[in-house]
């Protein structure tokens, strides 16, 4: 009868877990800086006056949501070496899923947009100041405090996605438990102490993010 | 078109049945999974709601692909070999289940609390008030985040291509090891994606309009 | 002498570390009719939401028709809900906030209780409710549903619901504080009406003087948890003997005055 759970392997593979759990935590981090900024620019490109603009951006920020970002992570691995451009896996990886959540983000960008009373706008009009000066000294920074929360659940979901980068090589805790796996002939280890890894991060995570809503609501009265 | 583009074709469009199938078990199963979790959430049996709050916490806390990967790996050595069809509906319904689970409590717990006293003061017992005031009201509520996570399920499905079920995304993976148009067929899986997302999103809001219709406003 | 149906001993209320009633002793006869008085944050609803079941006294007894309200019985929780429900049968709320279910045509609402509940068939209790919207005047209203009536109408439909149950003892929780001015009369009338034929023990919480001492047949002022003064509504309206109750007389005379 197998042993179901051999904890001598668990001590030997915990530290060759740990620079996957690197790779991850970097695509994780780096993923999130790009689907910050592109989902911004993507978010004030729908306030454009330009119609073809805003529709374009509408469209390819609606195409992005609603397909997998499995498939998208294939696309972009397969298309970018077709146009010349020779990246890395993880650089790759990091675009996609900076890609995917920049639709993601967006919407919630343009919700704490929306959710900036309409009066302040009145009030940067009475005052002409330009519609650049109106967005950003004026909208954007009321509307980010209340999103933040939201923003940050995204980053625990990008956190959650990594794994789907193994598809494309990119050696991170899925990948290793893998190897490991393949190498020991034991994957129910390795399999269980990455699952255990997500959950205490995301657990950690998720209180954070909660003591930050926390910590805003409060300064909000 | 050419025959190889014809034999194409029809591989992905069996990948594109086997994708549907997996979505459309999945959603039930998650759609039972959101409503005993959900109301195992708000029972006052402290058995029941720690164990269902664990579940919850589970699911949501780690990587659905990693889910996927541990119950197909893993669940054979405890005995449990199930075909991999099953680990797919399995897990996407698990995992999709303990989101839904928070939408419906949300919406239950949403509906005001007057209404609860109004029937309680008209003597309807609990149950009475669950399905006759409390569930009527909230189920609308519930529609359109459901909606999102139905499309959510169905992107995840792409997921069980790894587990080397032959979905859409793994008949993609399998012609383009012997096609050269890589970029369009991935490109022409993205956009088979769009059209069946777009069709559910299309039909729930299909769904909101009938229940908004119903409360007569 | 007859048993009063309403017995309040020595109750006290106590949410989080205030005292919102202290000591509240009461007996009501069957069939008279009570108007409670008093100003915000006096205890009135919490007084009614006491009468009605939904609360729970912190201590003291509550007694309906002879029987106690609250029983902790050996057989537990489901026993004891059990026994909540069947002193409830005999009593009636409606709410400031009117409640009525949004789902459900105002026909609807006021068949649902009876259907569910006292287990009549739908025909017998689609009769019934028909009746009772007639009677508040409102059977051309039969098929809306909330959304599309004005406050009063809301108001009525839920005197027709409450009523619908025939119970032996009405509460009425301010049910006009939230309606526009000129929908006041409509209900008002109603709850003249339903005085005026004497059938049930009604207890209303107002704050219209006048509705109050050609209704009523006993006032209580409530302050600060405790009734101050109870007696006839001629005398606590003419010669309150307590000064709380002339200072809080005058003031909502000055106010409507305004």
């Amino acid at each position: 009868m197998q042993n179901l759970f051999d904890w001598n392997l668990v001590l030997r593979i915990f530290p060759l877990l740990l620079p996957a759990l690197c790779t991850t935590i970097e695509a994780t981090l780096l993923g999130m800086i790009v689907a910050l900024i592109l989902g911004l620019l993507f978010a004030l490109a729908r306030y454009s006056p330009a119609y073809a603009v805003k529709k374009f951006t509408a469209v390819v920020v609606e195409f992005i949501r609603r397909t997998p970002l499995l498939v998208q992570v294939y696309f972009l691995f397969y298309m970018l070496p077709a146009t010349g451009l020779q990246l890395s896996a993880l650089t790759t990886g990091v675009l996609a899923l900076g890609l995917h959540y920049a639709a993601y983000c967006s919407e919630v960008y343009r919700a704490g947009i929306e959710s900036v009373p309409s009066g302040q706008w009145d009030a940067a009009s009475a005052l002409n100041l330009s519609s650049a000066c109106t967005m950003y000294r004026v909208i954007l920074p009321q509307a980010l405090v209340p999103i933040l929360p939201a923003l940050s659940n995204y980053l625990i979901s990008m956190f959650k996605d990594t794994p789907i980068l193994s598809a494309i090589t990119v050696v991170e805790l899925l990948q290793e438990s893998k190897i490991l796996g393949s190498e020991s002939f034991r994957y129910t280890e390795p399999l269980t102490m990455v699952g255990i890894f997500f959950l205490t991060l995301s657990l950690i995570c998720a209180a954070l993010s909660r003591q930050l809503e926390n910590h805003f609501a409060l300064h909000r009265k | 078109m050419t025959a190889a583009w014809q034999a194409q074709l029809m591989f992905l469009l069996h990948g594109l049945i086997v994708t549907l199938e997996l979505t459309v078990l999945s959603c039930v199963l998650a759609i039972s999974i959101s409503f005993a979790a959900g109301y195992a959430r708000l029972s006052s049996i402290l058995v029941v709601k720690y164990i269902s709050t664990c579940y919850v916490e589970l699911f949501r806390g780690t990587s659905s692909l990693v889910q996927m990967f541990w119950v197909f790996y893993v669940l054979p050595l405890l005995g449990l070999r199930l075909p991999a069809l099953l680990v797919g509906v399995l897990v996407l319904g698990l995992n999709a289940g303990s989101y839904g689970s928070e939408i419906v409590r949300g919406a239950i717990v949403a509906v005001p609390r007057e209404q609860r006293e109004a029937a309680q003061a008209l003597n309807m017992n609990s149950s009475q008030i669950m399905l006759r005031v409390v569930l009527p009201q909230a189920v609308p509520a519930m529609l359109p985040p459901f909606g999102n996570l139905l499309i959510e399920l169905l992107k995840n499905t792409s997921l069980v291509s790894l587990i080397t079920i032959s979905d859409l995304t793994f008949s993609a993976e399998v012609l383009r090891a012997e096609s050269l148009h890589t970029v369009q067929l991935f490109g022409l899986i993205l956009l088979l994606y769009y059209a069946v997302a777009s069709v559910m999103a299309a039909g729930m809001r299909r769904l909101e309009f009938r229940f908004a219709k119903m409360r007569g406003a | 002498m007859q048993e009063p149906i309403i017995r309040m001993v020595k109750v006290f209320k106590k949410v989080g570390d205030t005292n919102i009633l202290k000591g509240i002793d009461l007996n009501i006869p069957a069939t008279e009719t009570v108007a409670v008085i008093g100003p915000s944050g006096s205890g009135k609803s919490t007084l009614m939401r006491l009468l009605m079941g939904l609360d729970r006294p912190t201590s003291g007894d509550i007694e309906i028709d002879g029987e106690p309200m609250w029983v902790d019985s050996a057989e537990g929780e489901k026993k004891k809900i059990e026994h909540l429900r069947h002193i409830r049968s005999k009593i009636g709320m409606v709410f400031q906030q009117f409640n009525l279910f949004p789902h459900f045509t105002a026909l609807q609402n006021v068949m649902e209780a009876p259907m569910q509940v006292l287990k009549m068939e739908r025909k017998a209790a689609q009769q019934r409710a028909e009746e009772y919207l007639e009677l508040v005047g409102l059977k051309d209203k039969m098929d809306a549903y909330p959304a599309k009536l004005s406050g009063g109408q809301k108001q009525r439909v839920a005197i027709a619901r409450a009523l619908a149950m025939r119970p032996k003892i009405m509460l009425f929780d301010e049910i006009t504080s939230a309606l526009d001015p000129e929908l006041v009369g409509g209900v008002l009338n109603i709850l003249k009406s339903l005085a005026a034929k004497c059938e049930m023990t009604m207890i209303l919480v107002t704050h219209h003087m006048n509705f109050a001492e050609q209704c009523a047949d006993r006032v209580l002022f409530i302050d600060q948890g405790e009734i101050i003064e109870d007696g006839k509504a001629v005398q606590v309206f003419r010669e309150p003997s307590h000064e709380r109750t002339r200072q809080f007389l005058e003031a909502l005379i000055e106010h409507h005055e305004q």
